[in-house]
């Protein structure tokens, strides 16, 4: 599987990622600075990894949206490639449009860091069919801007559409509707607040995120 | 040219920091203050000819999400 890795300044869980990827799937992604303008030639997934990109200056993941590689991973996504947005990275998503609503100031005012439960809306994507539909899985957040916000139209074709990737199967953040992770409308993008990059392995405590990777694997090659 | 830009929150969308404000007015004794909301402002020193387009264009494109939102200009 030929995959990137876009790092931006203040990316802090590109090198974990990067590891979750290769020990999945046996090969090393590129890993692509965010002022690149092109990605190779032959990508098959194209992740988006988690911190602080650019400080948070002015909202979470606003500015590495619209940093030069945007661009042409916008283009790839818009092609069919597959694209994921861990945290971080689901954040940029939403502020580059490629995924629809906001994520807002966790509703408690606090960073939220600890394993967390999350319910398995839809296994039939390139990235969940690896898990049951209404599954509970664990897997770790840490965000202190993860609460969810789209208006009523938004969030009800999100759910009529199958949409919602994963839900919280308890208080986390005040996401509307518990969501954890959405799908765009052609089902080849996905952001998910929590970090399934960081259960992989047994030596972590679990390998509930490594699911993700294997489907991704096993589904686009 | 200077220009100020006022990005608030829209009305709905909720404010846990606008409420942490308003409670911990109401726990200095301030009694009275209804709602607490949080914007952000952005002064710009912009060229003269600047159209107001352009300045809507970076507002929406950039200083604002209009998502959860609004903006107002202002020129000084």
């Amino acid at each position: 599987m030929n995959s990137t890795v876009i790092v931006f300044p203040g990316s802090n869980c590109d090198r974990d990622l990067a590891v979750a990827i290769r020990d999945v799937t046996g090969t090393a992604p590129h890993m692509i600075w965010h002022r690149e303008t092109t990605l190779p030639d032959r990508i098959d997934l194209i992740a988006l990894p988690g911190g602080f990109s650019y400080g948070d200056y002015l909202r979470s993941g606003a500015m590495a949206a619209r940093s030069p590689i945007m661009r042409a991973v916008s283009d790839a996504a818009d092609r069919g490639v597959p694209v994921i947005g861990i945290c971080n990275g689901f954040q940029v998503l939403t502020e580059t449009g490629l995924l629809p609503g906001a994520l807002m100031r966790n509703a408690g005012q606090k960073f939220v860091c600890r394993d967390v439960m999350l319910s398995v809306e839809n296994a039939q994507t390139a990235f969940t069919s690896r898990y049951e539909a209404g599954e509970r899985i664990r897997i770790p957040v840490a965000h202190h801007d993860g609460n969810y916000f789209a208006d009523r139209d938004t969030l009800d074709h999100l759910e009529g559409e199958g949409r919602i990737a994963f839900r919280y199967a308890e208080a986390v953040n005040g996401s509307q509707r518990d969501i954890a992770g959405i799908l765009n409308a052609a089902g080849n993008v996905l952001g998910m607040m929590p970090h399934p990059e960081r259960l992989i392995d047994p030596a972590q405590g679990g390998t509930d995120g490594r699911r993700l990777f294997e489907g991704l694997l096993e589904t686009v090659g | 040219m200077k220009v100020r830009i006022t990005v608030t929150l829209k009305p709905g969308v909720l404010d846990p920091q606008g409420k942490a404000i308003e409670h911990a007015l109401a726990s200095l004794g301030f009694t009275g203050v209804d709602a607490a909301r949080v914007g952000k402002l952005i002064d710009l020193e912009v060229a003269e000819g600047t159209t107001d387009a352009d300045l809507e264009a970076m507002c929406r494109k950039l200083l604002a999400n209009t998502v959860i939102e609004n903006f107002h200009i202002e020129r000084a």
